[in-house]
Order: structure tokens, then sequence, then C-alpha cells
């Protein structure tokens, strides 16, 4: 992996989009390999050795869903995941499956790009050692010490809440579905019970965001799950 | 008015018949007047001119009868393999009617026409085999002797002495395309029987023999030649309709026959239909089922609906009516059906009885002024004379099963004769013996009440033998010493015979009445009952019900698929065994089949076509407990009244089906072509734009970076705004055909609002927001998505009908069992009186604005919100600007998680 040229795969059967898509990644200084089908995507994958992936759901010869399990089984580069706007339940089963965002068509490239900086900053993170502070805002997590202050000021959160800001930011930027926080917070017997996390993250709103009806840090995708920007 | 001018029903039913006549194959008969006049010989020369032509001609049977002229005649032609079926473990040769029909040639040779089938043919007449080859539109050529004619069969009988089985229903000679005779003089028959050319089964020699006299063939020939000058005739007459030739043309005639029980009805029966064929005349069988009649034992009622299918199969048109005075209902009837001869019997009664009771010919003369009067001899034939026809059939006859001779009965009489005589004698020490016998009519007339007539005739003999015996010098003796009391035995008898008949009558009239009202009962429920019935499955479920009841037999209805194939919806558990190619055959011919009629009579089940004015709607499978039911032409009469009334009422679901259909695509269609032409308006318009845009930054001169930069960013918007568009006239769509699946959830408006703002964060930028959100919302079920596009769409709007810069609030609050979620603004408001017009589709606040969208969006909010089963409205704000509330009902919330700390700093949105 070079830090100056990321390498990125497309895949992606329409051809105006790639071409769009490689215009603007190849204006970033990234290097682009397109594919048309999954199989042959597949295939750059394996061999090209890319830092992320963008991936159209639609695919002419296999479910995008598919592609993301094969990724998965010998890859865990960032996938950015294509889909028509509506999906709620497609981009939900992508996440599931492993992909790390998605972006609903239309899209507009500056969003585009911004993702994929964010995700490649992450795993530039996370390939270094674990970090033992995150801050977002004017909120710090000092993750050894398992403390939290905002703006210097301490923050009383209750187990469960710290668990559920500890997942946040292990996948700061990604987006985590409903079914994988409560797994991960809860357990495997609560992955029904969407409505604990939802109190559970307004909670977490109100004791960290500025407003938190239109919170900037930890944001909710509408039907999909919650994201934690920094 | 002009006398030569067509009746147009004549000129309707001449289309009709000729359009028949065109789909239909063509029948030829070569028509003889006996065996041996060289029938088969002339239709296989006929068959070789027509093989000549080019026609496409098989052999479906032919007899040769070892003939070798004949034989010789038969090569070239394609013979079809004959179906072998078995029967008693005997292997039999028949013609293969399914075979002739896949073969389908143009021309198919058919011989011996009046043929009976082998038992467990199709049909059980080869004539029957015939109608379904000509029905798929196959000519037929085939043989007949006059002496197979239905209507002729009794008198060559009475010529030859020689009486034959099978017979052919007239009106299939009638009705067929052409009838060539083959003519033989009676010499030249009688030389080639000599020379052995003609064929002579060996068991049947001697009788042919008897039967080739000159005489005889002189008295065939005669028969042969009329009848086929007949219908010479007839055509002639047909040919003058047709040419409208007017001359002697009258009124069609029409006679009614009546049929009895007396023996010598099937001679009048085939009196009447020779007497209608001279007029060509319709004529109808008509048997008036009399209290008196319905009493017959079984097998003369049997031999009356033998008579009446007799005439059927004549041509009549069979009639059953019921009444206690036969002659007013035979006139009644006649009057109805505009009939112009009345055909009836001689009485065969004679001397008193004949004062007693009139012959039916007095009695219609006396009544009848405007009919004319047949009287036909009422002679019996063989079988008449005999006595009581033999029964083929002896299967129980419903109506008589009541009526089986039940000798408990009589036991009882004896019983109550033996106790009237021991009270007689206890009353005798009290009484007058003058007095006492009365006990005795008592006795009678109770029997007669309580057990019918036959027990009560015993009774009183056994009174009378009783009152002789045991009261009347010398005691315990028969003899009697005063003749005095002769006379009263005379009288004793006589009043307690009277009495018990007129009892038992007055009882089996009331059994009869009973009957009549439970059978008009039972149609009445079954028609109050389809009459609310508002589908197909209802119908089926409300008539197997009825009919199961009313005539104790399994029932199941066949209704016909998108392909015309019958199929049982879901048979029940006790529905019979239904042949579905049985039931394919019924409802493709529009004929019962099965039991009880001459289709496939051996099946356990009468099917019968549910006929509707306009087509067959299915087909009823009965099977009756007690097979003998359906030939009791009461029975029979409400089974066909059940059928009809089924199929009036599929029909009726049918068409309110076919009306409601039509009402939905109506109104779909009128949907459809607002949303075409709002959308073709609405898309065009950017499209127009992009279009243009772009042309602009392709043109020949390179526009300078910043209108490069202007125009890259409109045709960015316009996309966009496509984009938006687009969404809404999906999700809109997808609302409306009902086919989305809700992914309602409890979770809180504070996110969906959240959503919405980063959503719509670059439109909102030249607004200011503001929010008002009440502490402690509760929780609500609803799903997310559709609520953030409800939300989205009316601050869209908001941003789209206010000026930049204005102020728009959102706002949520509960209310009583509401949760209201408001987007307020201070600019101009709505205009007045739009304020729900404003949700319909395609409207928008302003007529013709350059502002776009479809007014899609709000539209697409009131799906939104009634999916969820909340209200949207619109209203101005008493102090400028207009307001958009969404309100969705609060449910009950699902337990809420423990606090996982004992002192939570904050409590959250907890309800």
């Amino acid at each position: 992996m070079s830090e100056s040229t990321p390498t990125i795969v497309v895949i992606e059967d329409d051809k105006h989009i790639r071409r769009f898509l490689r215009a603007a990644l190849e204006a970033e200084a990234m290097t682009v390999h397109e594919a048309e089908t999954g199989q042959r995507g597949l295939i750059d994958v394996a061999t090209r050795k890319p830092d992320l992936l963008i991936l159209d759901l639609g695919l002419p010869d296999m479910d995008g869903v598919e592609v993301i399990s094969a990724v998965r089984g010998w890859s865990d580069i960032p996938i950015i995941v294509l889909s028509a706007r509506t999906q709620e339940a497609e981009k939900v089963g992508a996440l599931d499956a492993g992909a790390d965002d998605y972006l609903a068509k239309p899209f507009g490239v500056a969003e585009l790009l911004a993702r994929i900086r964010a995700h490649l900053r992450r795993t530039l993170a996370s390939s270094q050692a674990e970090g033992y502070e995150f801050r977002f805002g004017e909120v710090k997590v000092e993750l050894v010490e398992r403390r939290v202050s905002r703006a210097g000021v301490p923050v009383h959160l209750t187990p469960i809440e710290y668990r559920l800001l500890a997942t946040l930011i292990r996948s700061a930027g990604k987006v985590l579905t409903h079914r994988q926080l409560l797994k991960d917070v809860w357990g495997p017997a609560h992955v029904e019970s969407s409505h604990y996390l939802r109190i559970y993250m307004a909670h977490l709103r109100q004791k960290l965001e500025e407003d938190p009806a239109q919170p900037h840090h930890i944001l909710t995708e509408i039907g999909v799950g919650y994201r934690l920007v920094q | 008015m002009d006398e030569s001018r067509p009746d147009p029903d004549q000129l309707l039913e001449e289309l009709k018949r000729d359009e028949e006549k065109e789909q239909r194959g063509r029948l030829k008969i070569f028509f003889g007047a006996s065996a041996g006049v060289g029938k088969t010989y002339a239709m296989l020369l006929a068959a070789q001119a027509q093989r000549a032509q080019g026609v496409d001609v098989a052999v479906g049977v032919i007899e040769t009868h070892g003939r070798g002229e004949t034989a010789a005649l038969l090569a070239g032609l394609e013979a079809l393999p004959p179906k072998r079926i078995d029967y008693r473990g005997k292997q039999l040769v028949e013609f293969d009617l399914d075979g002739a029909l896949v073969r389908k040639p143009a021309l198919i040779l058919v011989d011996e026409l009046a043929h009976s089938n082998v038992p467990g043919s199709r049909h059980p007449k080869r004539w029957q085999d015939v109608e379904e080859l000509l029905a798929s539109g196959i000519d037929v050529y085939t043989t007949l002797n006059v002496q197979h004619l239905e209507s002729l069969n009794d008198v060559v009988g009475k010529i030859t002495g020689v009486r034959v089985a099978e017979t052919l229903p007239d009106r299939v000679f009638d009705r067929a395309d052409d009838v060539a005779l083959v003519d033989l003089t009676p010499d030249e028959l009688l030389r080639r029987f000599g020379e052995g050319k003609v064929y002579m089964p060996q068991q049947a020699q001697r009788a042919l023999k008897h039967f080739f006299r000159k005489g005889n063939l002189i008295a065939l020939r005669e028969l042969a030649l009329r009848r086929t000058a007949d219908r010479v005739n007839a055509d002639m007459r047909e040919y003058r309709a047709d040419q409208a030739i007017q001359g002697a043309w009258q009124t069609k005639e029409r006679l009614l026959v009546c049929v009895g029980p007396d023996p010598g009805a099937a001679n009048l029966v085939r009196g009447a239909s020779r007497l209608a064929a001279k007029l060509d005349a319709d004529w109808l069988a008509v048997y008036v089922e009399t209290p008196r009649l319905e009493r017959l034992p079984q097998a003369r009622r049997e031999q009356i609906l033998k008579t009446l299918r007799l005439a059927q199969g004549l041509g009549a048109e069979a009639v059953t009516l019921a009444g206690t005075d036969l002659a007013a209902t035979v006139l009644d009837y006649a009057r109805v059906r505009n009939v112009s001869r009345l055909v009836v019997g001689k009485s065969t009664l004679t001397g008193l009885a004949r004062l007693w009771r009139p012959a039916l010919a007095e009695r219609l003369a006396e009544r009848a002024r405007d009919v004319d009067i047949h009287i036909v001899a009422g002679e019996l034939d063989e079988r008449g004379r005999e006595g009581a026809p033999p029964v083929e059939n002896t299967m129980p006859v419903l109506g008589t099963a009541g009526r089986r001779i039940r000798w408990r009965h009589y036991l009882y009489a004896v019983a109550v004769s033996a106790a009237t005589t021991a009270l007689t004698a206890a009353l005798l020490r009290f009484f007058d013996l003058a007095n006492v016998v009365m006990l005795y009519l008592l006795g009678v007339v109770l029997v007669a009440v309580f057990f019918g007539r036959g027990p009560a005739v015993l009774a009183s003999l056994l009174s009378v033998a009783a009152f002789d015996f045991f009261f009347v010098e010398p005691q315990l003796s028969f003899t009697v010493n005063d003749t005095q009391y002769v006379f009263t035995f005379a009288l004793m008898l006589a009043v307690a015979l009277l009495t018990s008949n007129l009892t038992a009558n007055l009882r089996y009239q009331a059994r009869v009445a009973t009957r009549r009202e439970q059978r008009t009962g039972a149609l009445y429920a079954l028609g109050k009952e389809l009459a609310a019935a508002l589908t197909g499955a209802q119908i089926v479920e409300i008539s197997s019900r009825h009919l199961q009841a009313v005539f104790q037999a399994r029932v199941a209805l066949l209704l016909p698929d998108g392909q015309d194939r019958v199929r049982q919806p879901d048979p029940a558990a006790d529905a019979p065994a239904v042949d579905a190619s049985i039931a394919q055959w019924v409802y493709d011919h529009q004929q019962a089949a099965g039991l009880g009629t001459h289709t496939l009579s051996a099946s356990p089940v009468h099917y019968l076509p549910l006929r509707a004015p306009m087509r067959t709607r299915g087909v009823l499978a009965i099977a009756p407990r007690d097979p003998g039911q359906l030939a009791v032409p009461e029975q029979s009469r409400l089974l066909d009244t059940f059928a009809a009334q089924i199929a009036l009422a599929l029909e009726r679901v049918h068409y309110v089906e076919v009306a409601r259909d039509a009402l939905v695509s109506m109104e779909s269609e009128r949907l459809r072509n607002s949303l075409l032409s709002a959308i073709s308006h609405d898309l065009r318009t950017p499209l127009a734009a992009l279009v243009g845009l772009a042309d602009t930054l392709l043109g020949e001169r390179e526009p300078d970076p910043k209108t490069r930069r202007e125009l890259t960013h409109a045709i960015h918007e316009e996309a966009l705004r496509m984009s938006g568009l687009m969404s809404n006239l999906l999700d809109l769509a997808r609302l409306q055909a009902g086919g989305v699946r809700l992914n309602r959830q409890w979770q809180m408006l504070e996110e969906v609002i959240g959503g919405a703002l980063r959503a719509m964060r670059n439109l909102l930028a030249s607004h200011r927001i503001e929010l008002r959100l009440a502490r402690d919302l509760p929780l609500v079920n609803f799903d997310a998505v559709l609520i953030e596009r409800a939300l989205c769409n009316l601050l869209e709007n908001a941003t789209k009908y206010t000026p930049p810069g204005t102020l728009i609030e959102i706002a949520v609050e509960s209310r009583d069992k509401e949760i209201w979620l408001s987007v307020q603004d201070n600019g101009p408001g709505l205009p007045a009186g739009l304020e729900d017009k404003i949700f319909g589709k395609f409207i928008r606040g302003e007529k013709e604005s350059a502002k776009p969208g479809v007014g899609l969006g709000l539209a697409l909010c009131c799906a939104i919100a009634a999916v969820h089963n909340g209200r949207i409205w619109a209203e101005n704000r008493p102090r400028g600007g207009a307001r958009f509330t969404l309100a969705l009902p609060l449910g009950e919330p699902p337990a809420l998680p423990e606090p996982d700390d004992p002192a939570p700093p904050h409590t959250g949105p907890v309800s």
C-alpha cells in the first residue's frame, strides 16, 4: 500500500458512472481499476490489492452482497457501496455483510471523496497502534481510563452508554447498522430491540452533542443505522 | 302494411340456422326401404366421387356384409381403426368416435345410422356419435332404412310383423342436409334376395324370409318414398319462405299432445309426431300430474316418463305440469304457448264409467273454443295389451318411496277393527245395535286418517265381517237371518269405503301440498341466499349446502377458468367423485350427461350445465343417494330450477366483477392520464434545460470560465431537481400500488428531523430554521424513511413558496392520542380555499408558475400519512404564513430497558 497514491477498484456496470468516478478519483491522484462485473471485480480486488473498493449493488452477473462476502473472506479493505435510494433493506444487507459505508444514487463527487478519504484515514489509523484517546468536536474520550469529557467538563456515562460510544469510536466513520450495534452492546439476544438503541443514542446525544436534534457527530442514517464522524 | 315483407324474427332465425349450418358438418343420409337396396354401395360410390375431387375422405364404419362389389369400392379409401371394447369378457368392436374427432377428415362414412353402440361407449346410439362429428365440423355420409325411423316404427311393425329395436329420432332425419333415396323395385329386390345378394345373419333367417315378402316390400317402399316426399315438400316450403314467395303461408301451427298413464300413450305420441310433421308444426308433449296420477304405481309413472322421453326423441318439447284439474291445466298452458291444436287419446272407459268421469277430450271440448281438438284412437300395441309394461328399471322413485306398502299399517287396521268389535260388545249392553254400528265407521275413518287408503279398505271389509259375525243373528256365524241386514252391510261397506277414500285423498293431497310447499320453500331459501352472495365462492358454498339438503345428495360445482376448462374450486370432503372429462363435455356441449341421461349414463353422478342467458357458467355435479330421484319430473324440474338460479347468480356476480373492473380501470385510466400530462410537462422542462445547457457547453465558441461554471452549476441543479421528482413519483407509485411493506419501528421524531435537516441542508441554507421540540417526547411507531420523506417534502415546499430569509419552524408536540409534527413559515401563506385541494395530486398552489415540481410532494405526504393511519392538513397561521401539520397516532410503546445506572444524571426522552 502506498500512502501517496491509494489504489481503488470500482465495480460498476454503468459506463458513465465509471467514467466520472475515474475522472474524479484520478484528479485526487488515486489509481483506479474498473470492473464491469462482479467476477471481474473480484479478480481485480485479489490481484491489484487495492486500498478501497467501490461497489455497485446492482450488478449484471451476481448479487453485490455476494461480492462483499467473498471479499470479506480474505480482506478487510474498506468497501463503499453504491445503491438506489429507496432500497434501505439492500443497504442494511450490504452493511451487515461487511460493507463499511454506502452512498445513495445520485450522489455528489464531493460527498464520495470525503467518504473515501475518511475510510482511508481510518484504516491507516487502525493499522497503526490502537490510540488511547479519541476526539470529536469538543468531546474527548480517554479509552484506557474510560473517561469522557466535553469542553473540559467530565461527563458521566452509564456503562451501556459508554459501551455504545466505544463501539461507535471503534468503527468511527463507518455506518453501523442497528443490528450490529445491538449485538455488540446488548448481545445477540437483543438484536430486534431497536428502541433500546434509539433511547440510549438519544441519551448520548443529549450528553455529548451541542444540539441533540441537529447532531454533528453522532449521525442517524435513517432506516439503516448510525455513524460517528469526527 | 306490405304483405310480402318477411317476418324479421323468421329472418333472424334463418340467419342463425344458416350460421349454425356453416359451422356444422353436413349430414347426408342414403335412405332406403329395406336392407339390400344398395345404400352402402351408393354411399361408397358418392364417397369415391368426392375423393376423386380431392376431398379428404375417411371410412369410419362400413358393413360390406361380405358383398364383393361393395368391398371393391372401399379401395383407396382410408379406413379408421375401430375401437375395441371389453364387454362382459368379450371383445367387441365399435366405431372409434374420439379417433375420428382427432383425425378430423373433411368427410367420414358411418354406416347404419340407427345402430346401437356397445355398452360402455360414450353415447348409447350411433346417431349421437354422428351429431358430435357434425358439431365438430365434419361432413358425414350415412345410411338408414325406413323401419328405423321412430315415428314409423309402429306402422312398419304392423305391416311386417317385425319390430326393430334400433330406432332413430325423426328430427335427426329431418335435420339432415341431404337425403338421397336409394330405390329398388320390390321385384328386383326379391331377385337379388333370391340370388343371395342380400345379407342375412343365420339366426334371423326365418324372420327375414317372413320380412321379404312382396306385400311388405311394396308397403315399405311406399313409406320410404312418402317420407322422402315429405322432406322434399318441407325443403320446398323452406325454399319458398326463403325466397319470400307468398302463398299459402300461415302462422306456424303448434300442436300439444296430452300424455297420460294409458298404455296407448306411446302410439298417441307417434301419431302426434306424424301429424306435426305433416303440418310442419312445433309440438309439445304435456303430462299433467294430478294428485290422482301422482298415486300411480311407480312402474306406470316410469312408463309416463318413458313416453315423454320418446316424445322428446321425436322432436317434441316435453313438459310436465302440475295441477288438480287436468283439462283446465292443459288449456291454460295451451293458451300461454299459443297452441292451435290439441291431440288427445280416445277414452278407454266405457258405459257408466264415462258418465262418472267424462273423457278428457269431452272436458276439453266443453271449455276450448279457440283450439282444435284431435282425438286419436287409443289403440293399444302389443306391449299395451299385456297390461303394465315391463319395467326395465326398478329404481325406487322419490315420492313413491313414502308410499311403499307398510304391512304394519294393515296390522294396525286389523287391531283397530278388533278393538272396535270389543268396544261394541261392551257398549251393546247400554245402546242399541243400530247406534253402535257407527263406532265401526269411526274406526274406519281413523284408520284412513292415520294409515291411508289400503288399510282403510281392509278395515271397512273387516268391520262389515265382524259386525255380521259377532252381532247379527245368528251370532258367531256369517249367515244372516234377517235379509234387512244385507242392506245394512251394503250401506255400511259403501259408506266406509267412501269415507276412507275421501279421507285418504285429503290426507294425500295435504301431503302433496306440503311437499310442493317444501319445494317452493327450498327454492325461495336458495334464491334469497344467492341474491346476497357477492363472490363465486359464496355461490358455490350456498348452492352446495342447499342442494345437499334438498336432494339428499353429494354435490360439486365446477367453474370455468380462463381457458374455459371447468375445475372444482376447492373440493369439499364429501364431494362426489367428479369425472373431469365428463364435466368438460357437459360444459362444452351445454348438455346434461351422466346418471339419468343419454350420455354416459353409467356414471353415478348427474352432470348439469349451469346455463345462464349469456353463456354456460359452470357445471353442477350431483350424486343423489337415491338415483331414482332425478327421474321424477317434479324433482328434476326442481333441480333444473336450482341450476338456473345458480347460473343466474354466477352470471350476476360475473358482471358485477366486470363492472367493478371497468370502474377501477376507468379511474386508474383517468389518473394515469393526468399523471402523464403532468409528468411530461415537468420532466420535459428540466430536460430541455439540461439539453440546452449541455449544448451551450459543447458549442463551437468556448464559453469563458465564469459562464462555464455557471452553466455546469445549472446542469447540476436541474439534474438534482429531476432526481427529486423521480423519487417522489416512485414513492407515490409504490405507496398507491399498495405493495409497500412498512418498516414500522418505535422511534423518536427527533432523529427523523435531524436526518431530514441534514438531507436538506443545501436547500435550507437560504432560510432560517428553528426547532421547537417538546421535552420528553414519546416513542412513536412509524416508518422512519417515509416520515423523513414527508418532512423533506414539507421543508422543500416551505423553501419553494417563501422568499429567502424567511423563518421556517419545525414543531413537535403530543396532542391527545396523536403526535403533531408541523412545519410552519411566516411567508405569504396559502391562497384561500386551497387548504384542502392542495393535497390533491398534481395541484400546485400557483397555476402555471415557473416553480418546478408537479405538486407530487404534498400528494406523497398525504399518502404517507394515510399508510400510518395518520392525517395531514394545511392552514394559514393567524399572524400570516402557512402551517402544515402531520399527525401520527400514538400507540402503546413497548417496555423500555431498565436504567443501567442507579443514578443517571439526565432522564432521557422517556414517555
